[in-house]
């Protein structure tokens, strides 16, 4: 109706010539990100190793063969050293690159089933606050608050020593404890979205309330869902292997991370890569973790109006 | 009699942005003498406001500023340093901003703000510089301006906000004034109370004015002469009579058709439009940048820069090829002519 | 000048009414000062009928956004009844209102959602009243759109790609497609500019003729309320203080706030100058709402009993004003 003008005169206008869609622009971003492609794709290499385990090795990781123990890796000096293990064998003669990858799996395993549960925990509980406010707010606060103040260490090292440890047991402690950060996330996100006048509209439409906050709000939030995820993801992974270090987490002869370190501080002095393999493969799992998180917000910030 | 406030040759912005490089303003020119009051005005993205803010060397770091003349009471700001273009800034010349509440900081006192003002350019003592503010503050209207000084921004309705700022920029007896958008946030009632006062003072004060807005009646109203802005070209330039009585340029006359005057416009009678819109100003352009637009357009239009060339009134400037064969047809834009 | 619709709209239902509403919000004022209560609305007569364009005008602060949400049942009335399409607000859920009263907001950047594409936008009423035979829904769309002056090609685009001008119109289209008799259109032009403000006005006018729409315009712009309005209600701290005819409003406004608004209007025309309308420096606070008439502090026609009276609404003949100054023809009316 009013664009007639134009296509009398001819020319391609400003009208016409759309901006790039939403998805365009998020991927023209994500590919300029450089964090995020190395984040991404160390995560990816790390995802695909350890689903693969069973193929790329060729042994048990809990088979001992004590007359092959303490082989170094092949980069050592030693005449020990063999492609057969290439990352040498443990104090009880097991592969090392094997318990690596079996390791990998149960850090992602940790990682994403402890922030899957507390991310439900914690948008639920964020997103009710900040889009009814009042005293839903104020209880969801206190609840934050309170959870604030309990040491998640401490209280995870009381629950194990009193019910025991487990993988499962670690899961649920990890996951019960640090939706924190996805409530206050949440919350503050939900508060900006639930003040435009989008929100209103679809209101003065007729809409439920639920129906809002799935297809209103939701979509709006998601972006911060995912930042917050990935940075709890590595979170968790993190707490795993301290728990673990300390004997609280998974239980021997379970190949975890943490557990490798613990199990090899004793030998420190003589045979340190036994500590720097496991040690270096958990700083690239987070590091590559919290950059594709970084990532992920620059890319989906919004962009500025002008 | 008329003494040269501000003069402007040939100002260019240019943003550099991943798309290219935008040319925001594209050689304006303009003047501004004492105890005058020149209106920028144009639709957002005209480039005005940048305008505004690279006289006052207020650009955004990534902005580049180039112009053949830039001079503040003959005094060439061009080539200033930092250190003393600031001391002109506040000093010889002042901006008032449309949001007040983000110009005034809310950490401190009406009262200190003000001083501040004073103290930062001139050799006075506390005193006198509070004294110069309370008479300022009761000059602009405020009442009990003594109470006012101890009180902090926020405690300020945003029509007093803007007052608080318009005694901030005459603090030290500014030569220009730049305001960009000064009422716009604000309620009509007040909005013809802030331009009551602006109008006033600037006659009391003898300063030159340049106002920036989107606002056809304030134009109308306030400005002695009028500088049309679109896509980062004056398009058209003269007094405010030969602007609203005889509009040349065809975006000037679509403006003024496009706007409801009580009195004048029938009740739910057709408003004009200027269908289409503005053309991206990243990258080269060439032609007149309003032949997309425009109802008068000819081949000729697109091929060569227009330049802004005399129009039919003395000091009338207007960038149209047609405008001379089109003043016949402009039968139809007297209806905003006061009668 | 007045429209074959409004001269029987006297006699048509309301669509919307307003009896004595007041809404009042508790509200901290500061630091150890706790809380305070703020009369947002207060004791608000006001019907529209079908086919007419009602706008309410005032300061911002005044609360006719309040009283907005009021009609469009989004905001129950502290006291008082809100009446939509004859029955009472409270009693009738969102999804039977919405088939009524539709808004259509100021900011256009605000009032569509960014993740959702445009078809999908203006399809949300009809998801929302969960409208029989989706299949039929692209196409009503599309229609809609094309009504509203946009391109069809435009379904599944999204905001971020349209201008101010088009988000308006996707916004339109919205309130539109479920076909309600009335819209409340808060500011609707002025986020846009210039240019664009008239293809928004020309288009809801178009729209209100063929659609035989009413309108409840919420604005500011007072050369937009005459342009659209058949009647205007004048809103100050929380009561309508003065309602009439549009023509009669702007020829001769009864109550001084009134006038000093139709002063305030700055029309282009050089060499008038901007008017003086000498209404001090002092700022409504709905928190401190003045004794008497809540005008008197900023009138400059006050009398004594202004600032200790109540004004009671003195009802003329198709308007209603409320002001000491009409006290005498109040008295002669009551006596005869």
């Amino acid at each position: 109706m009013v664009e007639t003008g134009l296509v009398r005169a001819g020319i391609p206008t400003a009208a016409e010539i759309l901006a790039p869609s939403p998805a365009a622009v998020l991927r023209r971003r994500a590919l300029r990100h450089w964090g995020l492609l190395i984040g991404g794709t160390i995560l990816a290499i790390i995802i695909v190793m350890a689903l693969l385990a069973p193929i790329i090795s060729p042994f048990d990781p809990y088979d001992q063969q004590l007359g092959r123990k303490l082989i170094p890796p092949i980069w050592h000096a030693s005449a020990k050293a063999t492609w057969v293990h290439p990352l040498g064998t443990d104090h009880l003669g097991r592969d090392y690159l094997t318990r690596l990858l079996y390791g990998a799996q149960i850090s992602l395993l940790i990682g994403v089933s402890a922030m899957l549960i507390s991310g439900v925990i914690g948008t639920t509980i964020g997103v009710l606050a900040g889009y009814f406010g009042g005293r839903v707010d104020m209880v969801v606060n206190f609840i934050v608050t309170t959870r604030l103040s309990m040491p998640v260490v401490l209280v995870a090292l009381a629950v194990v020593s009193i019910i025991g440890s487990s993988l499962t047991v670690v899961i649920w402690v990890l996951g019960l404890l640090i939706w924190d950060r996805f409530a206050v996330v949440m919350r503050s996100a939900t508060q900006q979205v639930r003040v435009r006048e989008f929100i209103t509209a679809a209101q003065a439409v007729g809409c439920s309330t639920p129906r809002i906050l799935l297809t209103e709000v939701a979509p709006n939030v998601v972006n911060h869902l995912i930042v917050v995820a990935t940075l709890e993801m590595a979170h968790a992974i993190l707490l795993e292997a301290a728990l673990s270090f300390l004997g609280l987490g998974v239980q021997p002869p379970t190949p975890s991370w943490g557990l490798m370190i613990s199990e090899a501080k004793g030998l420190m002095f003589f045979d340190p890569w036994l500590i720097t393999i496991p040690g270096v493969a958990l700083f690239l799992l987070v590091l590559s973790i919290n950059m594709l998180g970084d990532g992920l917000r620059d890319v989906t910030a919004p962009e500025n109006r002008n | 009699m008329s003494e040269r406030v501000l003069t402007v040759e040939a100002m260019q912005v240019d943003l550099p942005l991943a798309a290219g490089t935008l040319h925001a303003v594209q050689g304006v020119s303009f003047h501004v003498d004492r105890g005058e009051t020149l209106c920028i005005v144009g639709e957002s993205g005209c480039g005005k406001t940048l305008t505004a803010l690279a006289v006052m060397d207020l650009l955004p770091s990534a902005a580049r500023r180039t112009a053949a003349r830039l001079e503040l009471n003959g005094q060439d700001l061009a080539g200033l340093g930092e250190r003393a273009i600031a001391d002109i800034r506040g000093n010889r010349m002042a901006m008032i901003f449309q949001e007040p509440m983000t110009s005034l900081n809310p950490a401190y006192t009406i009262g200190n703000q003000l001083e501040e003002a004073l103290l930062r350019h001139r050799p006075v003592s506390r005193k006198q510089a509070r004294e110069r503010a309370l008479y300022l503050l009761d000059r602009v209207g405020i009442p009990s301006a003594a109470g006012r000084l101890k009180q902090y921004p926020h405690q300020l309705s945003g029509g007093l906000r803007q007052r608080v700022m318009i005694a901030m920029a005459l603090m030290c007896g500014p030569s220009l004034i730049l305001a960009d958008e000064p009422t716009t946030a604000l309620d009509v009632t007040i909005q013809a109370q802030i331009l009551h006062l602006l109008a006033e003072l600037q006659r009391e004060f003898a300063m030159g004015l340049v106002l920036i807005t989107h606002d056809l009646g304030i134009v109308a109203r306030i400005a002695t002469r009028v500088a049309v802005m679109y896509a980062g070209q004056v398009v058209e330039m003269g007094t405010a009579q030969a602007i609203f009585s005889a509009p040349s340029h065809p975006y000037t006359r679509g403006l003024l058709d496009c706007i409801p005057v009580p009195g004048k416009t029938r009740r739910g009678e057709k408003l004009g439009t200027i269908p289409g819109m503005v053309p991206s100003l990243i990258g080269l352009m060439h032609g007149c940048r309003f032949a997309g637009r425009c109802p008068y357009v000819v081949e000729a239009c697109r091929q060569s820069e227009v330049p802004l060339a005399p129009g039919q009134a003395p000091d009338h400037l207007v960038r149209c090829i047609r405008h001379a064969e089109l003043g016949g047809l402009a039968a139809h834009a007297a209806r905003a002519v006061a009668s | 000048m007045s429209r074959p619709a409004s001269a029987n709209a006297a006699e048509a239902a309301p669509i919307v009414e307003a009896r004595a509403v007041t809404r009042t919000f508790r509200v901290s004022a500061g630091l150890l000062k706790g809380k305070r209560t703020l009369r947002a609305v207060d004791g608000v007569d006001l019907s529209v009928r079908p086919g007419e364009v009602v706008a309410l005008v005032g300061e911002s602060g005044c609360g006719k956004t309040t009283l907005a949400r009021m009609l469009l049942g989004l905001l129950a009335p502290t006291s008082g009844e809100i009446r939509i399409g004859g029955k009472g607000s409270v009693a009738q859920s969102r999804r039977q209102i919405a088939t009524l009263v539709q808004p259509v907001f100021q900011d256009p950047y605000s009032s569509l959602n960014p993740r959702k594409s445009i078809g999908s936008i203006i399809a949300l009423p009809l998801r929302a009243q969960r409208h029989p035979e989706p299949a039929t829904w692209r196409s009503r769309v599309e229609d809609m759109m094309e009504r509203v002056g946009l391109a069809r090609r435009l379904y599944d685009n999204y905001p971020s790609q349209l201008s101010g001008g088009q988000r308006q119109r996707v916004a339109i289209a919205r309130a539109l497609i479920n076909q309600p008799r009335l819209v409340i259109c808060d500011e609707p032009t002025s986020a846009l500019d210039v240019s664009v403000q008239s293809q928004i006005l020309n288009l809801l006018e178009d729209l209100r003729r063929d659609m035989g729409l009413t309108y409840l315009l919420i604005s500011h712009n007072l050369a937009v309320v005459e342009h659209l309005a058949t009647r205007v209600a004048v809103m100050y701290l929380g009561r309508i203080v003065e309602e009439a005819e549009t023509d009669a409003l702007f020829r001769s406004p009864r109550h001084p706030y009134s006038q000093a608004l139709l002063q305030s209007v700055l029309t282009p025309e050089p060499g008038r100058g901007v008017p003086d309308t000498q209404l001090g420096a002092a700022y409504p606070d709905p928190l401190a709402v003045p004794s008497g008439c809540r005008f008197h502090p900023r009138c400059v026609r006050v009398m004594p009993r202004c600032r200790s009276q109540v004004p009671q609404p003195l009802a003329l003949p198709g308007a209603m004003v409320e002001c000491h100054l009409y006290d005498a023809q109040c008295q002669a009316r009551s006596t005869a």
